[in-house]
C-alpha cells in the first residue's frame, strides 16, 4: 500500500527561498500534513509548519497545494497520482516568517477594527429569546475556523498589498455580516461594512467560497446580502426620502 | 553562542494558555482592573478548546424543568465515582448557568429550543438534557466567543487609553518555559517566541495556569500537539502538588481508521442524539456492560433505551450513553474478545437511527469528518470506533474557590487543575469547568493582587539560567551519540499507549517506569539542527522535558493505585475498593523536575448538606462504614 512519493517544499525565510525536493514515503489514508511531519522526523528536523489539531476543526495549518489554497490535514494524498510530484507552498497573501510559515496577523488587526457585539442592555442573564431559524444565518458565519484561506485567495489583497489598508478582507466582511444578522445585536453596520472595510472592493467571483473548507457561502449569504443592504441604503428613493425626512441614519 | 537578551514585561497578571480556561481567566482579571497578558503557544483562537464538539453542561432546566444544579452535583460525583473535590463540583453545578449565560451576552449563538431559549442535549451520565450546545462544533464557538469578548474589551481599552493593548495583549504562539520565583512566591515567567526564537520575561506576582493537559505522551489521542503537561510540569517545578494523576479518559469512541487520523474524536453527542454501538454480530452490546453502582438507572432493553429519548419519565437510559469510562472498557473488552469491526474497533450507528437530512444537521462536523478522511458516509453505514486518550482528570492542586495552587502566586484553571471530576469526567463537565473555573482563578488571582504590600522581585541569575536551559539543544555533545526529538517522543507515546494505557498491571506499569528513566537519560543528549526561528525540533526538546516527568507522575500513581476507578483500570486489582474512594495521590519534585515523588493523602470529608443529597443505599457502594457512620441514614437506624 505504501509508495514513495516526489515532494517539492519551499524553504526559506523573509529574505530568500526555493523549492526543495523530497523523496518520501507513502502510507494508506495519509493527508499531506503526515507528509510533512514524516519529514520533520526522517529528513529535516527544523522544517517549520504550523498546525495543531490534525483534524480541520483548529484551521492552523493552511498553505498552498500545488498552487491550491488548501489545510494541509484535510488533504488526503489519494488525491495525488502516485507518479505526481506534490508542491507545497507557503500562503502567498502574507509575509513568510519561516518555511511553511507565515506571519497572519493582518487579520487580527483587521478583527479588532471591527466593532463588537452590542448586546441589548435591557435583557438580563437567561433572559435572551432567539428563534433557531433565526439566529442560524450568523451560525452559518460562525462555523469558520480563522484558517484565512479566504483572505489568502481573495484577488483584492493576494496581489495588491496596497489594498491591505482599505480592505478587511471576506472572513471579516462576513464578520460584519454575522453581527448585522445576529437577532439581538443593536448596531447598525451596513454603512461601516462599505466604508469602513471595504465591501465595494469585492466583485463576487466567489474565489472565498470555493476555498473554505467549512462550505461556507461566504459570497452567496454573506457578502451579496450586504452589498444589497448598501445598496437599498444608498440608492433607495423611498429610504433615502425617509432618511432626511425621520433621520434614519442615526443609530438604531 | 547563546543569545541571552532579554525582552521584559510586567503584568500584574499573566494567563499562561488561550483556551477556555485561560480567555475566561484573562477576561476576569481585565474586568477586576489587572494589566494581564495571555500567553499562547498557538495563535489567538486555535487552543484544543475548539476540539470539543458536543456541548456545555449547565443545568438550565430548559428542555427538561426538573433539572438543577442538586441533580448536576449528583451525576458529577457519581462520573467521578465519588473522588471529586466535592466543592468544586458543587462551585461548578452551582455557577455553571450563569457562565453560559454571561457566554450570550459576549455574543454567543447557541442552538435554540421551540420557545427561544438556549437548547439542551443528552450526555453520558447526565440525567437530564443538559448540554448547551451549537450543533457539534461547541468549542469552537466558546473559543470564537471569547476570542472576540477580548476584542470587546481591547477596544474599549482603545477608547480609553488609544491602544488596544494597554490593558490585555495576548502573545500568541510563545511558549513558557520556567516559572521564576522570589523565594516561596512567583515572581515571573520565561518564554521563548516561536518564530524568532528570542527570549521574553514577565515580571508578574500572579500566574494562571491553563495550559490543558497532556496527551501528546500517549500514542493514541485526540489531544494536539499542544497537550504536552507543560502546565503540570510548570507547576510540578515551581513547589506546587499534583492530585490524581493516575487517572486518565478514555474517550471511548475516537476513529479507528485510517491509521493517519486513529485517535481523532467522534462526539459523544453521536450517542446522545440516538446513535448506538454495536459489534461484528450486530449485537447492541452495552445491555450487558452495566456494572453494579449503575444497576437500576439503566435501561435494560432495546426497547425501552430506545423509548427513552422521547418520554424520559417512563423511560431509563440507553446504557450506551453510561460514563465514559465503563463504555471504553466495554468496547475494549468486545474487541479484545473478538467482535471488534474490520479495523479494531466496534461500530457506532446512527445512520440507521435517524433520517440523513437530520444527521447532517444535528452533526456536521462528524459528517464531514467522516467523509473527507475516511471516505465514509455516516449518513448510510456504520462508523467504526474505539478508546482514545482524550483528557487528564489529574492536574495541579488548587484551593476550590480560588484556584490558588500551594505556591503563592500560582494558579490553575481547567484541565491542568485537579479535582473537579474525580476518577472520571463526564462529557460536557469540561466545557463548564473552564468557565466557572477560568473565571474564578482570575478573580483569585487579581484578590491575590490587592493582598501584596511589595511586588516579588526576580534574580537574574534565574534568568541566564532559563535562557542557558532552553538553547541547551543546540549544543551538541562533545561524546556519545546526539539524540533525536522525535524518536524519544515517538518511544514516549509508545510505552505509555502499550504499558498505562487504559488496562494497566503492575508489571507492565514497572517496565513504563523503567522506560522512562531510560528516556529520561537519553534526553539530555537531545540536540537539533537548525536556527532558532521557528525550529519545531527543538520546540519538541524543550517540550519533552515537560511530557517525561509529567508521564512519571502519571505511572508512578498509577502503580500505586492498587484498584480499579473510573480513568484507572488495573487487571490486577480489577474492583473498586472503598478504602481508596477518599484516598488523593500527591505528586510532587524538585526544582529541576529531575523525578517525581508520589505520597498519600486524605481527601477532605464531604460537607454533610452535600452528602445527604444522595441515598443511602447509594452512599453504601462507594463509601466504608465508618465514613457513614455519621449520616442521618445510619443514625435513625
Amino acid at each position: 500500500m505504501s509508495y514513495k512519493a516526489n515532494f517539492k517544499i519551499w524553504r526559506g525565510d523573509d529574505t530568500s527561498g526555493e523549492l526543495h525536493d523530497f523523496i518520501v514515503e507513502v502510507n494508506e489514508g495519509e493527508v499531506v500534513l503526515d507528509i510533512i511531519h514524516r519529514l520533520q522526523a526522517t529528513q529535516a528536523p527544523d522544517l517549520a509548519v504550523r498546525w495543531n489539531c490534525k483534524a480541520g476543526k483548529c484551521g492552523s495549518c493552511s498553505a498552498e497545494i500545488n498552487g491550491k489554497p488548501r489545510l494541509l490535514c484535510m488533504t488526503r494524498m489519494s488525491v495525488f497520482t502516485e507518479e505526481e510530484t506534490v508542491t507545497v507552498t507557503p500562503l502567498r497573501t502574507f509575509p513568510v516568517v519561516r518555511d511553511l510559515v507565515t506571519d497572519v496577523s493582518y487579520n487580527y488587526q483587521k478583527a479588532r477594527e471591527v466593532p463588537s457585539f452590542a448586546p441589548p442592555k435591557e435583557l438580563g442573564l437567561g433572559e435572551y429569546r432567539m428563534k433557531q431559524q433565526d439566529v442560524e444565518r450568523s451560525q452559518e458565519f460562525r462555523k469558520c475556523i480563522e484558517c484565512f484561506l479566504c483572505q489568502n485567495t481573495c484577488h483584492v489583497i493576494r496581489d495588491h498589498e496596497e489594498n491591505k489598508e482599505n480592505f478587511s478582507g471576506p472572513r471579516f466582511l462576513m464578520r460584519v455580516a454575522e453581527l448585522e444578522m445576529h437577532p439581538l445585536d443593536t448596531e447598525d453596520r451596513v454603512r461601516e461594512a462599505q466604508d469602513e472595510h471595504g465591501l465595494g472592493y469585492c466583485n463576487i467571483t466567489k474565489c472565498c467560497t470555493e476555498v473554505c473548507p467549512e462550505h461556507i457561502k461566504i459570497t452567496d449569504n454573506a457578502l451579496i446580502p450586504m452589498k444589497e443592504r448598501v445598496a437599498d441604503r444608498k440608492y433607495d428613493p423611498i429610504v433615502w426620502l425617509g432618511n432626511q425626512l425621520f433621520r434614519r441614519g442615526s443609530k438604531r | 553562542m547563546v543569545q541571552v537578551q532579554v525582552e521584559r514585561f510586567p503584568y500584574d497578571v499573566v494567563v499562561i494558555g488561550a483556551g477556555g480556561a485561560g480567555l475566561r481567566a484573562a477576561i476576569e482579571a481585565r474586568e477586576q482592573g489587572k494589566r494581564t497578558a495571555i500567553v499562547s503557544k498557538s495563535l489567538f483562537g486555535k487552543a484544543h478548546t475548539v476540539m470539543a464538539e458536543g456541548g456545555c453542561a449547565a443545568s438550565m432546566g430548559n428542555v427538561n424543568a426538573k433539572d438543577n444544579w442538586q441533580v448536576h452535583f449528583r451525576d458529577t460525583m457519581r462520573g467521578g465515582k465519588f473522588l471529586n473535590n466535592w466543592r468544586m463540583a458543587e462551585l461548578h453545578a452551582k455557577e455553571a448557568p450563569d457562565r453560559v449565560w454571561e457566554l450570550e451576552t459576549y455574543g454567543a449563538l447557541f442552538d435554540r429550543t421551540k420557545d427561544g431559549k438556549i437548547s439542551q442535549r443528552n450526555f453520558g451520565g447526565h440525567t437530564y438534557p443538559r448540554l448547551a450546545h451549537v450543533g457539534d462544533r461547541t468549542g469552537l464557538e466558546m473559543i470564537r466567543t471569547m476570542q472576540q469578548k477580548i476584542v470587546s474589551l481591547q477596544q474599549e481599552d482603545f477608547e480609553e487609553y488609544g491602544d488596544y493593548e494597554a490593558m490585555l495583549k495576548v502573545f500568541p504562539e510563545c511558549t513558557v518555559t520556567e516559572l521564576i520565583k522570589d523565594n516561596d512566591r512567583i515572581a515571573g515567567a520565561f518564554a521563548y517566541w516561536r518564530d524568532s526564537g528570542k527570549f521574553i520575561l514577565f515580571e508578574t506576582p500572579a500566574i494562571v495556569l491553563a495550559t490543558g493537559g497532556i496527551g501528546k505522551s500517549f500514542k493514541v489521542t485526540s489531544n494536539s500537539w499542544e497537550y504536552t503537561g507543560d502546565g503540570h510540569a510548570l507547576a510540578l517545578r515551581a513547589g506546587a502538588t499534583l492530585i490524581n494523576m493516575e487517572f486518565v479518559q478514555f474517550h471511548p469512541t475516537g476513529m479507528v481508521w485510517p491509521p493517519s487520523v486513529k485517535g481523532i474524536l467522534v462526539t459523544e453527542g453521536v450517542r446522545g442524539d440516538g446513535g448506538v454501538l454495536k459489534n461484528s454480530t450486530g449485537e447492541r452490546f452495552m445491555f450487558g456492560y452495566i456494572p453494579d453502582v449503575f444497576k437500576g438507572q439503566y435501561a435494560e432493553t432495546e426497547q425501552e433505551a430506545d423509548g427513552w429519548y422521547n418520554d424520559q419519565d417512563n423511560h431509563r437510559r440507553t446504557p450506551d450513553l453510561l460514563p465514559r469510562d465503563e463504555v471504553a472498557r466495554a468496547i475494549n473488552t468486545e474487541v479484545k474478545e473478538g467482535r471488534g469491526s474490520p479495523h479494531g474497533g466496534v461500530f457506532l450507528d446512527i445512520a440507521s437511527r435517524l433520517p440523513a437530512e437530520e444527521i447532517r444537521r444535528r452533526l456536521p462536523s462528524m459528517y464531514h469528518q467522516f467523509k473527507e478522511l475516511a471516505d465514509v458516509d455516516i449518513t448510510a453505514q456504520p462508523m467504526e470506533v474505539g478508546p482514545t486518550c482524550h483528557y487528564v482528570m489529574g492536574g495541579v492542586e488548587v484551593d476550590p474557590d480560588t484556584a490558588s495552587s500551594v505556591v503563592p502566586g500560582l494558579f490553575a484553571a481547567g484541565e491542568v487543575a485537579g479535582g473537579m471530576h474525580g476518577s472520571n469526567r463526564l462529557g460536557g463537565n469540561s466545557l463548564s469547568d473552564l468557565i466557572v473555573f477560568g473565571r474564578r482563578a482570575g478573580l483569585g488571582a487579581a484578590q491575590y493582587l490587592d493582598s501584596l504590600d511589595q511586588r516579588p522581585k526576580i534574580s537574574e541569575s534565574d534568568v541566564d539560567a532559563a535562557a542557558h536551559r532552553a538553547v541547551a539543544p543546540f549544543d551538541w555533545p562533545s561524546e556519545g551519540q546526539a539524540e533525536n526529538p522525535y524518536t524519544i517522543h515517538a518511544e514516549l507515546q509508545q510505552s505509555m499507549n502499550d504499558l498505562v494505557g487504559i488496562i494497566r498491571k503492575e508489571e507492565e506499569v514497572q517496565q513504563a517506569l523503567d522506560k522512562l528513566a531510560e528516556l529520561k537519560e537519553r534526553a539530555r543528549f537531545v540536540a537539533v539542527e537548525g536556527r532558532r526561528e521557528f525550529n519545531p525540533g527543538w520546540h519538541l526538546c524543550l517540550d519533552l522535558r515537560n511530557m517525561l516527568l509529567v508521564s512519571e507522575c502519571v505511572a508512578k500513581a498509577a502503580l500505586m493505585r492498587t484498584e480499579s476507578r473510573g480513568g484507572h483500570t488495573r487487571d490486577d486489582y480489577p474492583a473498586m475498593d472503598n478504602r481508596w474512594r477518599n484516598k488523593l495521590l500527591v505528586c510532587s519534585s524538585d526544582e529541576h523536575g529531575t523525578s517525581a515523588e508520589v505520597v498519600e493523602k486524605p481527601q477532605e470529608p464531604m460537607r454533610s448538606d452535600l452528602l445527604e443529597l444522595f441515598e443511602l443505599a447509594e452512599l453504601e457502594k462507594y463509601f466504608t462504614d465508618e465514613e457513614l457512620a455519621q449520616h442521618p441514614g445510619r443514625v435513625a437506624q
